[in-house]
């Protein structure tokens, strides 16, 4: 039976625990708050941008540059984007599950992966599959000059025919409660995103009508497509950090919680064993006045 | 339908009668039910009708997509006219025609830079002074 002192020295080993869970809670959160800010910030232009080359791939023929170019799928390319740091819950392990279910899915088109985050990389390392390019630090904040240059690498890859199609998986910002794994085609560009019905309506009555266009068409997508690129892989990013301080966020709260229920208990545990140690003496006493008398 | 995006924020979205857009070569006047068109912005005003109305909005390059009912502007920044300090457009304006001015001197100048810091200061400038009723332009 442990004693009065043995549980102490647990009860304030908890404590520390506990304090340090609080700090990192209330450090995610205030994190939280500035990167949901640029998380929600990056959608309407993200939205508008991927409205606008999905209505041009309509419009134009697939020729009009190498990144509307259809192919058969032979090669698939995925940009898998993870947090930096553990201790927030099924963040990190979400994204390298739903990974791992990716390639081997697809494992007939001999994919390779784009890293993004020291937490993917590390896992993916032990891993089979073919690492073209490994990106730390990128996805606590999001720079646009990181993000050109992985733009660049993609880019680059599809143009020279090194892979006919690129994903991204990554966590999007649901809430604070929850996170939204989601798995999203970047390349090739598909003139087919219907979302709402409003949207297919419009649709119809717009279609088949060719562009005007005021540049060679050639020059006008050779800027706006590495642009949509760039902003859907920025937006992946953004949605990712706000994502990684949510879950971080709940899993201290929850963790907090549990210390705190683990004190409670250990408390009542500790009076239980003093109280018995109360008991034990005065029947002592009691017992050996008796046998005095 | 008139929408301009910027990678920070959404700066309009909202039913109007007509745009002018700052066009990489030249304005042109869109009215609802144009033929869809695909253009690079330049550096410039642009210019929105609602009602009786104009509305100001300096737009520093991008992208717009011209539908039947929409028009989808993809701006690299933009601010409307009421955000934009005139007094400290002017003083920008002054200053990078300044520079513009002293560097014509320097071999090795930046000129797309410099150009491109007077034309925002002037687009912000002009949409900005424009902002009240409706302009004569001087460019």
């Amino acid at each position: 039976m442990p004693t009065q002192l043995d549980i102490k020295r647990r009860i304030r080993s908890v404590k520390n625990t506990q304090q340090i869970t609080r700090a990192m809670k209330f450090v995610a959160a205030a994190r939280l708050r500035r990167a949901q800010e640029r998380a929600f910030a990056a959608r309407p232009y993200a939205r508008a941008i991927s409205r606008l080359v999905r209505s041009a791939a309509l419009r134009v023929p697939g020729s009009a540059h190498a990144l509307l170019r259809q192919r058969e799928e032979k090669r698939i390319l995925l940009l898998t984007v993870s947090g930096e740091r553990g201790l927030c819950g099924a963040f990190n392990a979400n994204v390298i599950r739903r990974t791992l279910e990716f390639l081997r899915e697809h494992s007939a088109q001999n994919p390779a992966i784009i890293v993004l985050g020291r937490k993917i990389r590390d896992a993916m390392r032990k891993q089979r599959w073919k690492i073209v390019a490994e990106h730390v630090d990128v996805t606590a904040r999001p720079e646009p000059a990181r993000v050109a240059e992985i733009t660049k690498e993609v880019t680059a890859l599809y143009e020279r025919e090194e892979v006919d199609s690129v994903y991204i998986v990554f966590n999007e910002f649901k809430s604070v409660l929850a996170q939204n794994l989601k798995l999203e085609k970047l390349l090739p560009i598909e003139p087919d995103p219907t979302t709402t019905i409003e949207e297919a309506q419009a649709r119809s009555k717009e279609t088949a009508v060719d562009y005007l266009f005021e540049q060679p068409p050639a020059e006008l997508f050779g800027r706006l497509l590495p642009r949509y690129l760039q902003v859907q892989i920025f937006r992946a990013l953004a949605e990712s950090a706000a994502a990684e301080h949510a879950a971080r966020m709940t899993a201290m709260d929850s963790a907090t919680n549990n210390a705190r229920e683990l004190i409670d208990q250990l408390t009542l545990y500790m009076n239980k064993v003093r109280q018995a140690a109360i008991t034990k003496e005065i029947i002592e006493v009691v017992s050996g006045a008796a046998s005095a008398t | 339908m008139l929408e301009v995006v910027t990678p920070e924020r959404e700066v309009v979205r909202e039913s109007v009668a007509e745009v002018q857009l700052p066009g990489l070569s030249g304005y042109f006047g869109i009215l609802p039910g144009h033929t869809p068109l695909l253009t690079e912005l330049g550096i410039g005003p642009l210019i929105y009708r609602k009602g009786a109305e104009n509305a100001f909005i300096a737009v520093m390059g991008g992208f717009a997509e011209v539908l039947p009912e929409r028009v989808t502007v993809l701006a690299a920044a933009a601010e409307r006219s009421e955000e934009i300090d005139a007094a400290r457009a002017r003083a920008d304006l002054a200053e990078a025609e300044k520079k513009l001015a002293a560097s014509s001197a320097d071999p090795n100048t930046d000129w797309d830079a410099v150009l491109k810091s007077v034309a925002s200061a002037r687009a912000r400038l002009e949409a900005a002074s424009h902002g009240a009723p409706i302009a004569n332009r001087e460019t």
